[in-house]
């Protein structure tokens, strides 16, 4: 009985919390919007060089020739968190493409075939959920070398087990279902059912937990960065800038909490509009 | 029970093992020969060969594997060649100060994280729950590097109540040791309650609608006594199961907490193993803290059991 009042609340309340989402859902996508297009077209905008040191004017407060105030070497604030904007996103987004793509079809073979090859691919899994990801990323990232594209590759990599749970869970039910059932007495092979079946089905809680990865590499990114291991300097990132401004806390604390905001705002915004999608394709997760 | 926790270290044999392969293979297949970073970039070739032998690295890698897991198994992780100092040393040194700070942040984030979900849970629905609620979300996108920048601007530079670094051993002087701990603990503290907060609301509030709950209602119970006694203990499976999971986080956050602190813990060992190229302690403490993780999530398991009989009795 008290299960099914619970179905009969979420119900309800679902339309009515979707509704409500509105303006913080849209306004956290309109930011991603803005970051993104100001990443992309950091090369157009008229802002400084990001890398340009002007020893006389360091840590200059906002003015109009440098709206958000120049950091420790004289470098232009904005400029350098545009492009570090494009250094974030670039691995916060890559990132989770290839753990999504990987992890995705490894579990969905895994949810389909089951058997022994799903006992391999779990285990597998199992193993690098035994490495705390950070403790992982910093031993790679320190025998590799720092660069973007190695961030990038083994933050990627770090991705394929959550992937692979969220594609293998969604598979395994969808794979009982009657479409599929239908699909295989229509005499439909299993690469059919894999990818015109229940790949559409299985994309929507992907893509919203790709949202999520996101902003969790965004944060891993941020965090390596910030420790002088991530985005090689001096090309900047949010994470060195945060690190950089923090030996000035005392008298410039603004070099440290401008990117410390934009990091803030555009995790929280991933983390909205992932929660979001995720709540429409996952009724059972509303109440958290 | 027997039976459940024999399966589970049947499992837990392979994975470490995998543990150590895993290990052991980032340090050897990735570029980068351990020989030229003893030597430097000035070595001739002959001296390179020459430590390639001491060091066995011009034995087949199956061999150096296994030569390498002997001497793990014996508790011999290594000796840096920084500092002469052998793995396990350095790391029994400053796990102490890891597992206090760990410890500082778990409790202190149950202690937040605790009273708001049994609060929110009770009122779930009301403005102080969505406002709970909706700034544990916020939380949620609040790096430790940032809550740590925030609360050094805060503590330690506007009010100069606590120190921004430093560590002072607890032998030595216990009040001033703990001063060094708020800081730090606090800041994984405000990563930890989100999390904690919304698994047991969640599940409180599904347990406050069953029957026995009603009933304890009825027969007239104080609502402290149905909310702390009937209804928390149950309500704290996920949460228990979550508490393990958080493990690997918080071992990342010390990583990071440590650092910006200069607490002297394991975190500092490998990140400053990193700074300086000393694979072998970088080595040795990948594979101490994952293993470390491993037996950890192990015991969770089995805590989880000792809570649910349904789990040992097979179903999962």
């Amino acid at each position: 009985m008290a299960a099914l009042d619970l179905s009969i609340d979420t119900a309800a309340i679902s339309p009515a919390r979707r509704r409500q989402l509105g303006t913080v859902f849209w306004s956290a996508v309109i930011w991603i919007a803005v970051i993104g297009a100001s990443a992309a077209f950091a090369n157009l905008l008229p802002i400084a060089d990001p890398t340009n040191m002007d020893m006389l004017g360091r840590r200059m407060p906002p003015s109009l020739e440098h709206w958000l105030g120049t950091d420790g070497f004289g470098r232009d604030m904005l400029a350098r968190l545009i492009y570090g904007a494009r250094a974030s996103l670039t691995v916060g987004l890559l990132a989770p493409v290839i753990g999504g793509t990987i992890g995705g079809a490894l579990g969905m073979l895994a949810g389909y075939f089951r058997g022994r090859f799903e006992a391999l691919v779990i285990g597998s899994m199992d193993v690098l959920l035994a490495f705390p990801p950070l403790v992982l990323a910093l031993a790679v990232t320190a025998y590799l070398g720092q660069s973007i594209f190695n961030l990038t590759m083994i933050l990627g990599f770090l991705g394929i087990p959550a992937f692979t749970r969220v594609a293998r869970a969604a598979t395994l039910s969808l794979a009982q279902r009657e479409f599929v059932t239908a699909a295989r007495a229509l005499g439909a092979t299993h690469a059919r059912i894999l990818v015109r079946e229940l790949l559409p089905n299985v994309f929507l809680p992907l893509f919203a937990f790709f949202l999520l990865a996101v902003a969790v590499t965004i944060v891993v990114e941020g965090a390596l960065s910030f420790l002088g291991l991530g985005v090689p300097p001096p090309a900047p990132s949010w994470g060195s800038m945060i690190g950089e401004g923090r030996e000035s806390l005392e008298f410039a604390p603004w070099l440290a909490f401008i990117p410390a905001i934009t990091l803030f705002l555009t995790v929280l915004a991933f983390n909205l509009v992932g929660d979001a999608l995720r709540a429409l394709t996952d009724p059972r997760q509303g109440a958290l | 029970m027997l039976g459940f926790v024999g399966r589970r270290i049947l499992h837990l044999v392979p994975v470490l093992l995998a543990v150590t392969l895993m290990t052991f293979l980032i340090a050897s297949l990735l570029p980068g020969d351990l020989a030229y970073v003893v030597l430097g970039d000035q070595a001739t070739p002959e001296k390179v060969a020459a430590l390639r032998h001491d060091m066995g690295l011009d034995q087949p890698i199956y061999w150096r594997y296994l030569y390498w897991l002997g001497d793990v198994l014996q508790g011999d992780l290594g000796r840096s060649f920084r500092t002469g100092q052998t793995v396990l040393q350095a790391i029994i040194e400053r796990l102490p100060v890891s597992i206090e700070l760990m410890l500082v942040a778990e409790i202190t984030g149950l202690l937040i994280g605790i009273p708001l979900a049994i609060i929110c849970a009770v009122k779930s629905g009301s403005t102080f729950d969505r406002v709970m609620t909706g700034s544990a979300f916020g939380m949620l996108s609040v790096p430790a590097f940032l809550a740590a920048i925030l609360l050094i601007y805060l503590f330690a530079v506007q009010l100069r109540l606590l120190p921004a670094t430093g560590y002072v051993p607890f032998g030595e002087d216990p009040l001033g040791n703990l001063r060094c701990f708020v800081l730090p603990g606090l800041t994984l503290a405000l990563g930890e309650w989100p999390v904690l907060m919304r698994v047991l609301r969640s599940d409180m509030i599904a347990t406050l609608q069953e029957d026995y709950i009603a009933m304890a209602r009825a027969k007239g119970l104080k609502p402290m006594r149905i909310l702390l006694v009937h209804a928390l203990k149950p309500s704290s499976l996920t949460l228990v199961t979550v508490t393990g999971i958080n493990i690997g986080r918080l071992i990342g956050g010390t990583l990071i907490v440590e650092s910006i602190f200069a607490l002297p813990g394991i975190g500092r060992l490998l990140v400053g193993a990193i700074y300086t190229r000393d694979f072998i302690i970088l080595q040795g403490v990948v594979l101490f803290v994952a293993a470390g993780f491993v037996l950890m999530n192990f015991i969770v398991d089995m805590l989880y059991a000792v809570l649910d009989p349904r789990i040992r009795h097979g179903r999962a």
